[in-house]
């Protein structure tokens, strides 16, 4: 066949480029497609952000009110290759720099996960570099060690999001134990459906807290489920429908329903409860440092909250900047960088799984 | 030029690679494997057996459907990210194309209709033409006894062919002796003859955007149905 090969562009030879040994200078090109962000990162050494850009589709899901899958995956189709470039571009490398591609391969909604896995296994491909499928849940408690230096295992990790609310004993890299999740709702989930009610815009849990901050947080008292339970599970289903009941008995006798004290003290429930679970956990393992991860993390009163009791009970908290806790590729690729570490490859005919588990 | 050929949008996927000179690997599944299994084992089978590397890859050529959305997302994404990692161009085709074009040779009108599942067809009309085919209407998703009626509403004599065209063969079968249904081995497009077809394309230079290209959509998400349904009847 060689007579008939047309080749003039120079790519380097795979064969010269020795496959790093995973330390401080491996590139990462991460790539998470795993909800309703296309994001595409590249992390020096597991630790150091060269790039990571964010495509965000909020826009085409706000006149749903909530993140419609088909939309999403049409959307990950159309902006995966240009965020590809973008953090190439950012980063100052090429494809043939790269020594791994790390994508999430679950959980999350099956036809965005799909996009990103196939871009990623074909670039690995072409490269010759190792494919490291991700899990989702484990890429956020990295987004803690590449926002601080300083934050190393062991630690509790409160992963708290629109899709996901967990309690996990980090106990070191792929050491996991689950300790307490919610039993139906997602706070996140919470957050958007009362918001969804109150007619606030979409998406609800920034405007809930920005609303929250001018109301009065005990205007109403909305039940603490669970709180005096014991284990580190939580319940939010119970206190949405307990909002939604109250302003329709508000409506029903005419009174007044002043939005910014529903918010506040909607939010005083939510943070009471998670906060008093999450010292609880910390406690109960008997350590110093909580990770707090996913975009929740960035509602004002589960920060301030925290922060006051870390500090009370001498507990390091590590918060990354918003940016880091919300769905980002720069989590996937430190994670698959700490994988890489220990020879965990992915194989090339692997299929993403929209429920992977985070202890398998 | 060697050119990768990609087509996953139908039950029946295939992976191909080719040059002028025809043919040089190809592999192909219809049960088992998902896409996601099946292809990059397959790319790399096809070149390990023809002594061929992805650095000799001149092109890469894909199916845009219409077909199985997943099929076709994994298909496109996969063609893209192959392209931009090689820096060679991209060429998409449609799905009901590719079906067409293997069977040029006929004298009838060709119509092209793949299974679109809930109860419906995508297809096409083509007239065979020197040293190809040319379509002739849109692509279109609708009823299998819609096509029926447009069937019936030429004049002219009809090669139907395509898995959809097998599925509903009693709607067809009815329409008499003008409409002649293929066989199963015009059933799905095939990756080889999108390697044939990309050929005058590549040496045109009538490349497609690897930023652009998008499979081919028929239909609008059901949401997006849906939430129009209300707003019209809201605003009815
Ligand atoms: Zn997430």
């Amino acid at each position: 066949m060689e007579g008939d090969v047309v080749w003039s562009s120079p790519l380097p030879q795979v064969e010269d480029r020795p496959l790093g040994d995973w330390d401080d200078s491996v590139l990462i090109l991460g790539i998470e497609t795993s909800c309703d962000e296309t994001s595409v990162a590249v992390v020096r050494g597991g630790r150091e952000i060269l790039s990571n850009v964010i495509a965000s589709q909020t826009e085409l899901h706000g006149e749903y009110g909530g993140i419609v899958p088909e939309i999403a995956a049409r959307a990950h189709v159309e902006a995966l290759s240009p965020a590809i470039r973008e953090a190439l571009v950012q980063a100052d490398i090429t494809f043939w720099d790269v020594d791994g591609i790390a994508a999430t391969l679950g959980p999350g909604l099956i036809g965005s996960l799909l996009v990103g896995v196939a871009e990623a296994k074909s670039i690995a491909a072409v490269l010759e570099v190792p494919f490291i499928g991700v899990n989702h849940l484990e890429g956020h408690i990295y987004s803690n060690l590449l926002a601080d230096p300083e934050a190393t295992f062991p630690a509790v990790v409160l992963l708290i999001s629109g899709g996901h609310t967990i309690l996990v004993n980090a106990r070191g890299h792929g050491d996991y134990q689950l300790l307490g999740g919610t039993i139906d709702d997602a706070a996140g989930e919470a957050f958007d459906k009362v918001a969804r009610f109150l007619g606030l815009e979409y998406p609800g849990g920034p405007e809930i807290d920005r609303l929250a901050l001018l109301g009065d947080p005990e205007a109403v008292r909305f039940p603490r489920a669970m709180i005096d339970v014991v284990g580190f599970d939580v319940s939010y289903s119970g206190l949405k429908t307990a909002v939604i009941n109250h302003v329709r008995k508000l409506e029903s006798r005419a009174e007044e329903v002043v939005v910014e004290d529903i918010a506040a003290s909607f939010q005083a429930a939510v943070v009471d409860v998670q906060v008093k679970k999450t010292m609880d956990a910390v406690r109960h393992v008997g350590g110093d440092a909580l990770f707090l991860c996913g975009g929740v993390a960035a509602n004002s009163g589960l920060r301030q909250g925290l922060a006051e009791q870390c500090q009370r009970h001498g507990v390091r908290l590590s918060v990354p900047p918003l940016e880091l806790c919300t769905d980002n590729a720069a989590m996937i690729a430190a994670c698959g960088t700490a994988m890489a570490r220990r020879g965990l490859y992915t194989s090339l005919d692997a299929a993403p799984d929209p429920n992977l588990p985070l202890i398998a | 030029m060697l050119v990768l050929g990609i087509e996953t949008s139908t039950p029946q996927s295939s992976v191909a690679i080719g040059s002028e000179q025809g043919v040089v690997a190809s592999a192909l599944v219809s049960r088992g494997a998902s896409y996601n299994e099946f292809l990059l084992p397959a790319m790399r089978f096809c070149l390990d057996q023809s002594g061929i590397g992805f650095r000799n890859v001149g092109a890469v050529s894909v199916s845009l459907g219409p077909g199985l959305h997943s099929g076709m997302r994994i298909g496109v994404a996969t063609a893209k990210a192959l392209s931009q990692a090689l820096s060679v161009p991209i060429v998409g085709m449609a799905s009901l194309d590719i079906l067409a074009y293997d069977v040029r040779y006929s004298s009838r009108l060709i119509c092209t209709c793949l299974d679109a599942k809930r109860g419906e067809v995508f297809y096409a009309f083509y007239r065979p033409s020197p040293g190809g085919i040319q379509r002739i209407t849109d692509y279109r998703v609708e009823k299998p006894y819609q096509l029926a009626t447009a069937i019936q509403s030429r004049p002219e004599e009809v090669l139907l062919v395509g898995n959809g065209a097998l599925l509903y063969r009693d709607e067809f079968e009815d329409l008499g002796p003008r409409v002649e249904i293929g066989t199963m081995s015009h059933a799905f497009p095939h990756a080889g003859s999108i390697v044939e077809l990309a050929l005058p394309r590549i040496f045109r230079e009538d490349f497609d955007s690897v930023y652009d290209l998008e499979p081919l959509y028929l239909r609008r998400s059901a949401r997006r149905i849906q939430w129009e349904r209300i707003q019209g009847s809201r605003s009815a």
